[in-house]
């Protein structure tokens, strides 16, 4: 009945949405003024387009109930991620775990390798894993890099995961497993919950909307997303995962340095032709062998045979090239120095520091291609390349990532690898964990900060819209996520446009008169009520402020993110830190641009109010239409000098509390 | 715990695999891997004997060849029957690792 009613809201929303949107393109866009008109017009469907995706999610909402009976003889790990929590955090929630009552191991997965840390997990008699030697000097890929060291280390059918601070509950593993009795279940995924939050939440820390309606809603379109912790892994899709990711990042290492290797021999043995003619045959040889090598990998040839050969060939031509001539050495040695001197890892294949990705520089590789390199260097070169790529990936500590290396929050990424590859994940709509949630400004903000930046990593490098094997629906819902993040833009224009108006008299919309409100009314209306139904009884209101109220983090997020994904700039990535803060005063440099929107807002009610008065406009219902549009603005973004006032209660014995 | 049957001859180690190569005796199954090139860096896994293999066993070949590789060898895979060709051909494995028809056949031109 429920479902009933919100498919008829669904409808009507999106109806009068459409028609209002329709009517602002079409008829009430102020062209004269394009230069707020446009930006406005713009946010207005970008929110429509919000309102669709919101739509399309609860249309399938899907309650599951409780989960079927555990799989028999089902084995289970338990994996609890710390790098430098306190050890007694960490304690309590392995301590909890071994009070699952499902058999089950527990492992403390610690990446900060702290004695003390190891010295507990002995005392309380549970596995301890640190990362092994094969990492040192690679790419560690934070905690994705850590559980996929794990993986490696343990045997369990399935895998809990659980963050230092999620304190489980007895019975989580009882009434979930069930759900895996479907062989294409990989994922079961259960709400995150702060015990550390007070009624009021001012940093908006539970996420009753997101661990509730949409990731039910996601759920009906078999998109439940993984959230990195309080969830279930089935190994063998994991493992299935690494395997694939593995053959294609091969695949397409082997294939880019064998187009470049072609590109430097050739003009290597143009050199050899003009300067030692001696050395021709030997260059040629490895030309050829790129040529052999390239055509079997486009005839279907396994990419490790085709390699072992080519490696070969390599070695024997670099022997014969170097017995060749000694002089000609001797002359080589400067160019050689330029690959092997101290930037010796200055090859165009590089890894990125960030992400760990074999990442072939383009750019450095057309400039070594197109360098003046002499044929003994040509060959050195190339052959350094490929051992690079090789189908051993020398680049990376493990040759699989089973869980995806490509954002820094590799949840989402793995979680749509997973639904791309065909398994099944499930929400579970049941709290059977308790965390601790960031307990000041700067910490919340960081957070919020780095999932919004994952998030859009995500839709840059692997854009959900164009991912093979995925359902329409999968595709969407993981767009609607990505775009929801994009709001920080439409914000500012929702800021900006009342101040225009009730300053300068300039309007984005032909007229603020009562066909505006004949448009915009049911809308808006209808969406409230809508958001009515579904959150009833669940707090949502802290969650549409900040998405308004976080506008320059969100911007930031897409500028960074954008920057990382197509320029190769760093994150500045930050582990969240789970722990309280030192004491700080006001923080005015987190928030001063949202301090400056509400000053500006105020003043500008000012000066409309002032402008009615003197006659310099006479629209009553526009200035009326703007106050009310100031007055949400400021009600909304008041939540952000709330969070700034924030401070927690202490609670000296939290820790045991939460274990008790 | 599984013991892997290795024998060397001629320069070449040969790993005979059980019947079921899961993630029960993957991480093993690694250790054999590795022990075997330690040895002799050319391997050929013998997969006749096996009749299931899940991803964490694929997993543990994929470690073997970076073993083997890095040991200056090379490995290869001989005798795999039909789930394994299946799951080969699932994962894309099979543009990596070559299925040998026999130990024989994997041992040729080496």
């Amino acid at each position: 009945m429920k479902q009933l009613a919100i498919r008829v809201l669904v409808l009507l929303t999106v109806t009068t949405g459409t028609l209002y949107v329709g009517w602002r393109w079409l008829f009430s866009v102020n062209w004269v003024n394009w230069w707020i008109a446009v930006p406005l017009v713009l946010a207005e469907t970008y929110s429509l387009i919000d309102s669709y995706l919101f739509g399309l999610t609860m249309w399938r909402r899907k309650d599951r109930g409780e989960a079927p009976p555990p799989p028999e003889d089902a084995t289970v790990d338990v994996l609890i991620t710390t790098y430098n929590e306190p050890v007694e955090m960490v304690v309590a929630t392995a301590e909890a775990s071994e009070r699952i009552v499902h058999p089950h191991t527990t492992w403390i997965l610690d990446d900060g390798d702290r004695p003390e840390m190891r010295a507990a997990a002995a005392r309380l008699g549970v596995g301890y894993l640190t990362r092994g030697d094969e990492w040192e000097d690679m790419p560690r890929h934070a905690k994705a890099g850590n559980l996929n060291s794990a993986l490696f280390r343990t045997d369990g059918e399935f895998l809990l995961i659980l963050d230092a601070d999620q304190i489980p509950d007895p019975r989580i593993l009882d009434h979930t497993l069930g759900w895996f009795r479907d062989p294409e279940v990989a994922l079961v995924q259960t709400p995150q919950w702060f015990s550390n939050v007070t009624t009021s939440d001012p940093l908006g820390s539970q996420a009753p909307l997101f661990y509730g309606p949409i990731q039910q809603g996601k759920d009906g379109w078999n998109a439940a997303f993984f959230c990195g912790s309080n969830a279930l892994l089935r190994r063998d899709a994991l493992m299935q995962l690494g395997i694939v990711g593995y053959v294609r990042e091969v695949e397409r290492a082997v294939g880019d340095t064998l187009r470049a290797s072609r590109r430097i021999l050739t003009k290597a043995v143009a050199r050899a032709r003009k300067d030692t003619p001696e050395l021709v045959p030997s260059v040629s040889l490895v030309l050829d062998a790129v040529h052999v090598a390239q055509r079997r990998l486009d005839d279907g040839f396994p990419v490790s045979e085709v390699t072992y050969e080519f490696q070969r060939t390599v070695q024997d031509a670099s022997r014969s090239v170097v017995s060749d001539d000694l002089a000609a050495i001797r002359a080589d040695l400067a160019d050689l120095q330029l690959l092997a001197g101290p930037d010796a890892d200055a090859l165009p294949v590089d890894v990125d520091a960030e992400l760990g990705l074999p990442v072939v520089d383009e750019a450095a590789l057309e400039r070594l291609s197109t360098r003046e390199l002499s044929p003994l260097a040509a060959v050195d070169s190339v052959r350094r390349l490929m051992t690079a790529v090789d189908v051993d990936r020398a680049d990376e500590a493990q040759p699989m990532m089973p869980l995806a290396t490509v954002s820094v929050t590799e949840d989402m990424a793995t979680c749509m690898r997973l639904h791309a590859n065909g398994w099944k994940s499930v929400y579970h709509h049941e709290i059977l964990a308790h965390g601790l949630a960031p307990e000041d400004l700067r910490t919340m903000l960081q957070q919020r900060l780095r999932w919004a930046q994952g998030t859009l990593q995500v839709l840059l490098r692997e854009n959900p819209i164009t991912q093979r094997g995925l359902s329409i629906g999968q595709r969407l819902m993981y767009f609607a996520t990505m775009w929801s993040y994009l709001s920080g833009f439409a914000a500012v224009v929702y800021l900006a446009a009342p101040v225009v108006y009730l300053c300068l008299g300039i309007l984005p919309v032909k007229a603020y008169g009562l066909t505006f409100l004949a448009y915009f009314i049911p809308y808006v209306v209808l969406n409230q009520l809508l958001f009515a139904v579904i959150g009833y009884g669940v707090k949502t209101w802290r969650g549409h402020q900040y998405s308004l109220a976080l506008f320059p983090l969100w911007i930031r997020a897409c500028v960074t993110a954008a920057a990382n994904v197509w320029f190769g700039r760093p994150l500045g990535f930050v582990v969240t830190p789970k722990t309280r803060q030192a004491r700080q005063p006001f923080p005015w440099r987190l928030i001063w641009p949202q301090l400056t929107a509400m000053a500006v807002l105020v003043v500008a009610c000012v000066v409309g109010g002032l402008r009615l008065w003197a006659g310099t406009t006479t629209s009553v219902i526009g200035t009326g239409v703007n106050w009310l549009w100031v007055a949400y603005d400021l009600l909304v973004l008041s939540v952000i000098i709330e969070a700034a006032r924030f401070r927690v209660p202490e609670f000296p014995d939290e820790v045991e509390e939460r274990a008790a | 715990m599984t013991e892997w049957q290795t024998d060397v001859s001629d320069g070449v180690a040969v790993i005979v695999c059980p019947a079921r190569v899961s993630m029960a005796v993957a991480a093993s199954f690694r250790e054999a891997i590795a022990a075997a090139a330690a040895e002799a860096p050319k391997v050929v896994v013998d997969l006749g004997p096996t009749t299931f293999i899940d991803s964490s066993g694929l997993g543990a070949l994929v470690s073997g060849l970076k073993t083997c590789r890095q040991a200056g060898g090379d490995l290869r895979i001989a005798a795999a029957g039909e789930q394994v060709r299946t799951v080969l051909k699932l994962t894309n494995l099979d543009r990596i690792l070559r299925p040998h028809d026999s130990v024989e056949d994997a041992r040729r031109d080496w």
